[in-house]
């Protein structure tokens, strides 16, 4: 009797270790509720779109789904990465946007060697003090649109430029990602003007600015504060005689709301409308078809992104995501044919891709050119 | 700085405080006269931005009316909606504890961000400013000064006067001000306190959502809007007073002053100027400029 018990366990478990090493389990760490409850469906719209793409399969492998709303709250974020690592055992983690959030979600992946694929946050740190090998990024880090508008503005012919951002990481690190480059090209910032998260009383300020007179503005704001502070940049009158240039999350998602306000901005980011390359037109088309009631932005895309890099990792292996170590040396070297053009990862795990101009023309972002070619961020700090 | 532009700081400031003022007026009328911890003050200034935003092609459409009768409307709704959650909910709360107050008030905020959420979505809006109020005066050489800034400004005064002279002059106000004091006595003396106190909440939903309603073509509609307004609200409230209509308007203007000069002579210390001066006062006057 015990030896027949023996050996139904033993079949057990043999059945159950085949089960669990057939699909690949994804975890998903968004934001589905909040205020960036559209941005985490939309990534995940754009990663479905591509697993979708290729017969609902990567590598030849099934795929196993889990999702936690990590509701954008850093404080959750220890225990909601621990949900999908420890409890749902996933092999790969998709995650986040919030970066304070995905800053959480980083150590916990860190800690269990469990590979990262962050599509959205843009936090300097996550691909510069706290880069890892199992950590990559699809998006931007917030340095990269920065130091591109830096480049264009000097470009532009303008001297002396104030800029203006709430006092957090995400607007400290674009405008020193502006700051560098347009320094080095012979600008001067002559003043900083910071205010606190997530004030949006921009009126004192702005009539600094009025009084400063600058020959430009550059300025990084984001979601309802970017749509209040092009609002009162215009209706201040400051449009008309001091030009606003600002990292593309000014103008992203929000363009209905600013309305006229809006129009004609220069920004820059590494998405734009009206790329016109097969490969974008492609992905568009495909992405209405799939998801008719969603927007296409940029989180899309990076969406997108994260499954094709994954692809090119679980295909190196042929689908053994066990192969720790080799996958991530395919994912860190492919080259992803992304329809924002195509891109390769710098060591850090962030993308080297092309950053555009885009100037506000309706309700799209159009691009006016390539503002810097294949930038890289620096990953100051990164010891890999 | 110049004179021109320290003129036209002023003019930010009182303009800021105005408004402020008009938001904190209503939860220092809840809490002071009621007694009641209100943190869903800030839901409803923001259902009254969201109404201005929903209404307004409703409002076009079914009664051919612009952005006034929009408001009317969203003030309307609001004192129902206020006369509901009296009846409903906060009839429940004078016996009990602060902490149960705060507890229910701070659960209404969730079900009121969540219905937002549900019924307009999670996307930022923008709430146009109506046609005959789009121009803007020329302040200075390069700026302008949008004239709906100070159609805000005088719809606070407005209102602040009103509210004053109903409160000191009429027999609604003697009721409340009488019910605030003794609420046993003027029970006995035959007035229907609660209905009374039904009427002073409803108010102050509606104050709440008319500052929402015509803030929002400056401000824009956004989630979690109510909750940036209400810690500033009870600062005000605070240092104003607990209860004072005439403490909550001083203390707004010198909170309006307090953060519009703060950002611009301290601007590394601008989010903490307008506590540093509320422990200040409540140091020396721990019951806030005017004591109900």
């Amino acid at each position: 009797m015990k030896f027949i018990q023996s050996i139904s366990a033993a079949v057990l478990l043999s059945t159950v270790s085949l089960a669990s090493a057939n699909p690949i389990k994804i975890g998903f760490m968004l934001p589905y509720s909040g205020t960036f409850g559209q941005n985490g469906q939309t990534v995940e719209n754009g990663f479905m779109l591509y697993v979708k793409e290729q017969g609902g399969k990567l590598a030849g492998q099934e795929l196993q789904f889990f999702k936690v709303d990590d509701e954008s709250n850093p404080s959750k974020g220890p225990d909601n990465a621990n949900r999908l690592i420890k409890r749902d055992q996933v092999d790969i983690l998709i995650g986040t946007v919030h970066s304070g959030v995905a800053m959480a979600l980083a150590k916990a992946a860190n800690d269990t060697d469990t590979t990262l694929i962050i599509p959205t946050a843009g936090a300097d740190a996550l691909t510069g003090p706290l880069c890892s090998k199992n950590v990559f990024r699809t998006s931007f880090s917030n340095w990269q649109p920065g130091y591109a508008m830096g480049v264009v503005a000097a470009e532009e012919g303008y001297k002396n430029v104030v800029t203006i951002t709430w006092n957090y990481a995400a607007g400290k690190e674009s405008v020193n990602g502006f700051k560098e480059s347009f320094e080095k090209a012979g600008g001067k910032i002559i003043k900083d003007l910071t205010l606190p998260f997530p004030t949006v009383e921009f009126q004192p300020l702005l009539t600094e600015i009025a009084s400063i007179k600058p020959d430009a503005v550059y300025t990084f704001f984001a979601g309802g504060g970017a749509v209040k502070f092009t609002q009162d940049y215009a209706a201040t009158g400051l449009k008309d005689s001091i030009p606003l240039l600002g990292a593309g999350f000014l103008t992203e998602g929000t363009l209905e709301a600013q309305g006229e306000s809006a129009q004609g901005l220069l920004n820059t980011l590494h998405y734009a409308d009206g790329l016109n390359t097969p490969r974008d037109n492609a992905f568009r088309a495909s992405y209405k078809e799939n998801f008719p009631d969603w927007s296409l932005d940029v989180y899309a895309v990076q969406g997108y992104d994260a499954a094709q890099m994954l692809d090119a990792g679980l295909k190196a292996v042929n689908g053994d995501v066990s192969k720790k170590d080799a996958m991530r040396e395919a994912m860190r070297n492919a080259k992803i044919d992304s329809p924002r053009g195509e891109f390769t990862l710098s060591k850090a795990g962030n993308p080297v891709q092309d950053m555009y101009l885009r100037k506000v023309e309706g309700d799209e972002n159009k691009v006016v050119k390539v503002a810097v070619e294949k930038l890289a961020d620096p990953a100051r700090g990164c010891k890999l | 700085m110049d004179p021109a532009i320290f003129l036209i700081q002023c003019l930010n400031a009182v303009q800021y405080g105005l408004l402020l003022f008009l938001v904190a007026s209503g939860l220092t009328l809840i809490f002071g006269i009621m007694g009641i911890i209100n943190l869903a003050h800030g839901a409803f200034y923001m259902v009254g931005a969201y109404m201005a935003f929903a209404l307004q092609p409703l409002v076009a459409q079914y009664l051919g009316g612009g952005f006034v009768v929009t408001v009317l409307v969203c003030v309307l709704l609001a004192t129902l909606l206020g006369y509901f959650l009296e009846w409903a909910f906060y009839s429940y709360l004078y016996h009990r504890e602060h902490l149960q107050q705060v507890l229910m008030t701070y659960g209404l905020i969730l079900v009121f961000e969540e219905l937002r959420s549900i019924i307009v979505g999670n996307d930022v809006h923008g709430v146009p400013v109506p046609g005959w109020l789009a121009s803007s005066i020329k302040l200075g050489d390069v700026m302008t000064y949008p004239v709906y800034r100070l159609f805000i400004s005088a719809m606070c005064i407005v209102v602040g006067l009103l509210m004053f002279w109903v409160l000191t002059r009429t027999r609604l106000g003697m009721m409340i001000r009488a019910g605030a004091s003794n609420r046993e006595m003027i029970n006995s003396l035959g007035i229907d306190i609660n209905r009374l106190f039904r009427i002073v909440f409803a108010i102050g939903v509606a104050l709440a959502a008319l500052a929402g309603a015509i803030a929002a073509p400056v401000s824009s509609v956004y989630p979690g809007m109510g909750n940036a307004v209400i810690i500033i609200c009870f600062v005000v409230v605070v240092i104003g007073g607990i209860g004072s209509i005439k403490g909550a308007f001083l203390a707004a203007m010198l909170v309006g002053f307090v953060d519009t000069f703060g950002q611009v002579f301290f601007p590394a210390a601008a989010g903490v100027m307008v506590y540093l001066l509320m422990a200040a006062i409540l140091l020396f006057k721990p019951e806030g400029l005017f004591k109900h």
